[in-house]
C-alpha cells in the first residue's frame, strides 16, 4: 500500500506493454521540452476524466549508492514525505489526501519516482509541494531512527518472509561481477541497511536530487501551455546543480555465474530459472534488442507461446513456464527462462526440456506465418496502452530516467515490424552462447530435485 | 431498444470539495430481449472493455468439491462449442481479445477487452464460452495441475495462512469460511459432469448484470447482448448461501513458522453494503486506518513508532455478512507492542474521540479518490458492475458525494460505538511472536 520499492522486473513489464498500430503516428505522442536549469518536462495530453497524473523521477537509483550504503536510495525515498520548512511533519501526504489525491512513490536499480494522481486543477498544488521538497528536505533524528525500522520490516516483508525473494536476491550477486550495483538488491542488504544514518540520507541527496538530473512527467487533462507556465513557476526557479555524468554500468567483466540453489521447508513448489546477461537498450544494437523482444513473445508470451505449449498443454511436464526480457535497464539487459515442474518431474527434467524446445526453433526455425501473428499481437498493445492514463506517464518517465529516449518508446513499433526471422535465431544464438549466465532453483527441504 | 434513462452525472458537487464537476455519462441499454447493460460511451481510442458478474460465487461450492466456481472459470476460455482448447486460446491471442472469468465468494466475474475492429468476434467467443464451454480433459487437468500447484505455493504464505485462519474462524460452517481455490483434494475430485452443471445451474440472466467501456454506441451494445447472452437460461436453478453472523470473541491464535515478521490479521463483525449506516462506517474506517499514509493505525504504527511497513484497515461487505479486518507486519519481538496499538486505536475511536476536522479530511479523501480510478475503460466498466451489483441506482455516481457529505460526526461516533469492540476484536499471528499468549 506504500512507498514501495519497485523491482525491475515490473519495470520492464510496463515498457514491454508499449507499441502503435500505425507507424506514423508514435506510441503515445508526447510535448517536451526543456526548463533553462536543465529539467526536462514531458506533457501527455488525455481528457478523458478531469485528473492528472503528476510524477518527477531523478535520476539515481540503487545502482548510484556509494559503497557500502546500499538501501540509501530506497531509504532517502520513505524519508522525502516528512517535510520541509514551508510544509513541516508530513504535511505533504496531509494535503494531498485532503484533496482527495493518491501518491506513492518507488525506487528501482536506476532511478526514484514520486507521483500523485488528482483532480487536474489541484495540479498547481502537487506542483508546488513537489518542487518545494526537490531541495528543502528537513530531517530529524527521529525520522531517521523510526524510517529505518520501518524499512527493515519492509525489507522483512519483502525479502526475508519469501524464498525466492531470497533466491533472486542471492542470485544477483553472482550475475553481475563483484562490486557490480546491480549485484546488491534495492531494499539493502541488512547489515547496511542497520547502519544508514540521517547524514548518509542528506548526502544522498544533495549529491542527486537537483532540477538537472530529474524528470517531470504530467499525464491526463492538461495542455502543454498550461504545464509549462506552472513548471517555470515552480521548478523553474531552483537552481542547476551541473551534476557529472552517471558512471557506466555496462561491463563485460566475469561473472561467478553457475547455479545458486535454496532450499526451505516452506516452500512447497519447486521452480527453475536460467538468467542470461544480453544487451540492453543502453548499449544493444537496436536491432538486436527488437529481436530479443520477439523472441521472449514467441516463446514465452502466454498460453499459445512455444514453451507453453510444448511443455504445459503438449507434455504434462511443466505448470508454468515462460521467458523473459528486460531491456530498459541502464545497465546490462537480462533474457530469463523460468519454469515450475508438474509433480513427480524434477527440475533437471523441466530444464533439459525447456533446452530442448528452445533448440528446437532454431534447428527449424518459425512456422508459417507465425512471426506475422506474434508481430500482430505485439503493436495491438499499443492501442491498449493508450487505454489507461498511467501507461504512457510510466514507459516515456522511466526510459528517460535509464537514460534512453522518447523515440526509444515512441520508434517501437518501426523497430517491432522490421524484425526478421533470422533476426531472432541470431539473438537466440546469441542467448545460448553468452556465457554471463545463472542458474537457480528453488526447492524444498531435503536431497529432492523437485520430483 | 428501448432507451433507459440518459442523464449527465456531475461527480464533484458538494460544497466541502470544490473540485471541478466532471461528467460520465451512464446510460442504461435494454436490449429487446430484455437485457440490461450499463453502458459509458468513450470513442477516443479503439478498444471495448466489458465487466460481467452473475451473483453468487464461490460461497455456492459444496465442501468436497471446494474450488468448483474457481476451476470453472479457469477453464470456460480453454475450448467451447466446435473449437478446441488451443484453438480458443490461439484465436484470443491473434486477435489481441482478453475474455477471462475469475470467481470470487459473492459472484463469478468475467471481462472482455478488445479493439472495436474484433468486437464482434470477441461477443461470440464469450457467448461460447458462457453457454457451451467444452470442459476437455486435457486443458481441466491442466488448470487443476495449476491450481494445485498455486494452493502448495500459497500454503506456506504467512498473509494466505492468516486470512485463511481469520476466515475459518469468522464463519464455522458458512462458505466463507473455505478459500475460493478448494484444497488439494477438492480440486482433484471435480468432474467434468460438475463443471457443466455449474454453468448450466449457477450462470443467468436474472443473476447477471453487465457494465460496458469505451467505443460502442448503445445501439450496437442492444444488438450484441441480445447475441451474446440471450441463450442463457432465464433463472439460475440455485438459492443464494445463508447469511452469517462473524463469530469475533478476541480470540488470539498464533500459528507457529520459523520467519523473522509476524503477520498479524485482526477484525471483527461489521457491516453489509446496504446497510444505511455504510457510508459512515466508510468515512470513519478512512480516518481508523483507511487508505492513504494518513490513518491513525497508519501514523500510529508506522510514522511514530516505526513497527511495520504496512499497515491498515478495511470494510469488507459481503452479500451475507460484513466484516472490519485490518492487517500489519510487525517483527515478532514487537508483535505484541503492535496488538496493544491496535486495541488501543479501536477504543479510542469506539470512544467517540474524533476530531471535526478529521472528519472533513476523510470526507474530501474519500469524495475526491474515488473518481481518480476512472482512467481506464475497464476500470469503469468495474464499477458501472458494481454499482448494479449493490443495487445503488444508475444515479449512483451523481448521488455519492452527497452520501457522503451527509457524514456527521455524531453519525461517527455513534457507528464507531456501535461496530467497534475492542475486546471482540480475533486476531491471527504468522510468525514467533515474543508473548503472545494464544486463547486456549
Amino acid at each position: 500500500m506504500t512507498k514501495t520499492v519497485l523491482y525491475v522486473l515490473s519495470v520492464v513489464a510496463l515498457m514491454l506493454s508499449v507499441g502503435t498500430t500505425t507507424a506514423m503516428a508514435g506510441v503515445f505522442n508526447p510535448q517536451t521540452f526543456v526548463l533553462k536549469n536543465g529539467m526536462q518536462v514531458v506533457v501527455l495530453p488525455n481528457h478523458r476524466a478531469p485528473v492528472v497524473l503528476h510524477m518527477v523521477l531523478y535520476k539515481a537509483g540503487s545502482a548510484d549508492e556509494p559503497e557500502g550504503k546500499s538501501g540509501i536510495a530506497h531509504l532517502l525515498e520513505h524519508l522525502m514525505f516528512k517535510g520541509t520548512p514551508n510544509h513541516p511533519n508530513g504535511e505533504f501526504s496531509k494535503t494531498l489526501a485532503r484533496h482527495g489525491g493518491q501518491e506513492n512513490a518507488f525506487t528501482s536499480f536506476d532511478y526514484t519516482g514520486y507521483h500523485q494522481t488528482v483532480a487536474s486543477d489541484r495540479l498547481e498544488m502537487v506542483m508546488e509541494l513537489e518542487a518545494d521538497r526537490m531541495t528543502n528536505l528537513v530531517l530529524k533524528p527521529e525520522d531517521v531512527t523510526t524510517e529505518r525500522a520501518v524499512v527493515l520490516e519492509e525489507r522483512n516483508q519483502r525479502i526475508e518472509s519469501k524464498p525466492s525473494a531470497r533466491l533472486r536476491e542471492q542470485a544477483n550477486q553472482k550475475l553481475y561481477p563483484k562490486g557490480h550495483p546491480y549485484g546488491r538488491p534495492i531494499i539493502g542488504w541488512r547489515a547496511e541497511l542497520e547502519g544508514l544514518t540521517r547524514e548518509d540520507a542528506l548526502a544522498f541527496y544533495k549529491d542527486h536530487y537537483a532540477p538537472d538530473n530529474a524528470i517531470l512527467v504530467v499525464a491526463g487533462d492538461v495542455n502543454v501551455d498550461d504545464v509549462k507556465r506552472l513548471a517555470e513557476t515552480y521548478y523553474g526557479p531552483i537552481p542547476a546543480r551541473g551534476l557529472g555524468e552517471r558512471k557506466s554500468l555496462v561491463t563485460q567483466a566475469p561473472v561467478t555465474g553457475g547455479e545458486t540453489v535454496l532450499r526451505d521447508a516452506r516452500v512447497k513448489q519447486a521452480s527453475w530459472a536460467e538468467t542470461i546477461i544480453q544487451p540492453s537498450l543502453t548499449n544493444g544494437d537496436p536491432k538486436r534488442v527488437a529481436a530479443l523482444e520477439v523472441l521472449e513473445e514467441l516463446l514465452g508470451g502466454g498460453g499459445t507461446a512455444r514453451l507453453y505449449r510444448a511443455l504445459v498443454v503438449e507434455r504434462p511436464l511443466a505448470v508454468s513456464v515462460g521467458a523473459y526480457y528486460d531491456q530498459g535497464a541502464r545497465g546490462d539487459g537480462r533474457f530469463a527462462f523460468y519454469a515450475s515442474p508438474r509433480p513427480g518431474v524434477s527440475l533437471n527434467q523441466i530444464s533439459a526440456a525447456v533446452r530442448n524446445e528452445v533448440q528446437k526453433v532454431l534447428d527449424q526455425g518459425l512456422k508459417d506465418g507465425e512471426l506475422a501473428r506474434i508481430k500482430k499481437r505485439m503493436l495491438a498493445d499499443a492501442v491498449f496502452s493508450r487505454d489507461a492514463m498511467k501507461t504512457g506517464a510510466w514507459s516515456i518517465g522511466g526510459a528517460l530516467a535509464a537514460g534512453h529516449s522518447i523515440d526509444d518508446v515512441e520508434m517501437w513499433p518501426e523497430r517491432i515490424r522490421a524484425v526478421t526471422e533470422q533476426e531472432i535465431l541470431d539473438a537466440l544464438k546469441a542467448v545460448l552462447n553468452e556465457p554471463r549466465r545463472i542458474t537457480t532453483k528453488l526447492l524444498p527441504n531435503g536431497n529432492g530435485d523437485g520430483a | 431498444m428501448k432507451k433507459g434513462v440518459k442523464k449527465l452525472f456531475f461527480l464533484l458537487i458538494a460544497v466541502f470539495i470544490p473540485l471541478q464537476a466532471w461528467a460520465v455519462e451512464v446510460e442504461r441499454v435494454i436490449s429487446p430481449g430484455g437485457i440490461e447493460a450499463w453502458l459509458v460511451q468513450d470513442h477516443a481510442n479503439p478498444v471495448v472493455s466489458m465487466r460481467l458478474a452473475f451473483r453468487g460465487g464461490s460461497e455456492l461450492d459444496v465442501p468436497d468439491k471446494a474450488g468448483l466456481a474457481n476451476l470453472a472459470a479457469s477453464t470456460m476460455d480453454e475450448g467451447a462449442g466446435d473449437i478446441g482448447s488451443q484453438t480458443f486460446q490461439q484465436i484470443l491471442a491473434d486477435q489481441s481479445i482478453t475474455l477471462r472469468f475469475e470467481a470470487g465468494y459473492d459472484r463469478f466475474g468475467g471481462q472482455v477487452k478488445t479493439l472495436t475492429e474484433n468486437l464482434d468476434q470477441s461477443m461470440d467467443l464469450l457467448r461460447l464460452a458462457l453457454t457451451q464451454p467444452r470442459f476437455d480433459d486435457e486443458p481441466v487437468a491442466r488448470l487443476k495441475s495449476q491450481i494445485i500447484a498455486g494452493i502448495r505455493g500459497d500454503s506456506e504464505r504467512p498473509v494466505k495462512l492468516a486470512y485463511n485462519a481469520f476466515y475459518k474462524t469468522m464463519f464455522p460452517g458458512h462458505g466463507y469460511a473455505r478459500d475460493s481455490d478448494g484444497t488439494l483434494d477438492s480440486v482433484q475430485a471435480i468432474t467434468q459432469a460438475d463443471l457443466k452443471a455449474f454453468v448450466k445451474t449457477r450462470l443467468a440472466r436474472a443473476n447477471l448484470v453487465i457494465g460496458v467501456v469505451g467505443d460502442i454506441t448503445p445501439q450496437r451494445l442492444s444488438a450484441l447482448l441480445d447475441q451474446t447472452f440471450g441463450a442463457l437460461p432465464a433463472h439460475p436453478s440455485i438459492s443464494r448461501a445463508q447469511d452469517a453472523t462473524p463469530n469475533a470473541s478476541g480470540r488470539v491464535q498464533v500459528i507457529d513458522r520459523a520467519i523473522p515478521q509476524s503477520t498479524i490479521v485482526f477484525g471483527h463483525g461489521g457491516l453489509k453494503r446496504s446497510d444505511p449506516d455504510y457510508y459512515t462506517a466508510l468515512v470513519m474506517n478512512h480516518i481508523l486506518g483507511g487508505g492513504s499514509f494518513t490513518s491513525r493505525l497508519y501514523e500510529e504504527i508506522r510514522e511514530k513508532r516505526g513497527l511495520a511497513y504496512s499497515v491498515g484497515s478495511g470494510l469488507y461487505p459481503m452479500d451475507h455478512a460484513g466484516l472490519i479486518v485490518g492487517s500489519a507486519g510487525t517483527e515478532n519481538a514487537r508483535v505484541s507492542e503492535a496488538i496493544d496499538v491496535i486495541r488501543a486505536e479501536w477504543a479510542r475511536m469506539a470512544a467517540g474521540k474524533v476530531s471535526e476536522r478529521e472528519l472533513n479530511d476523510a470526507k474530501t479523501y474519500v469524495t475526491g479518490a474515488f473518481p481518480l480510478t476512472f482512467t481506464s475503460t475497464g476500470a469503469i466498466a468495474r464499477v458501472l458492475v458494481g454499482m448494479q451489483l449493490s443495487d445503488l441506482g444508475i444515479d449512483y455516481l451523481d448521488k455519492r458525494n452527497a452520501y457522503i457529505g451527509a457524514v456527521s460526526l455524531d453519525d461517527v461516533k455513534r457507528v464507531a460505538a456501535q461496530y467497534l469492540r475492542p475486546g471482540a476484536l480475533d486476531i491471527v499471528v504468522v510468525g514467533k511472536p515474543a508473548g503472545i499468549v494464544p486463547s486456549p
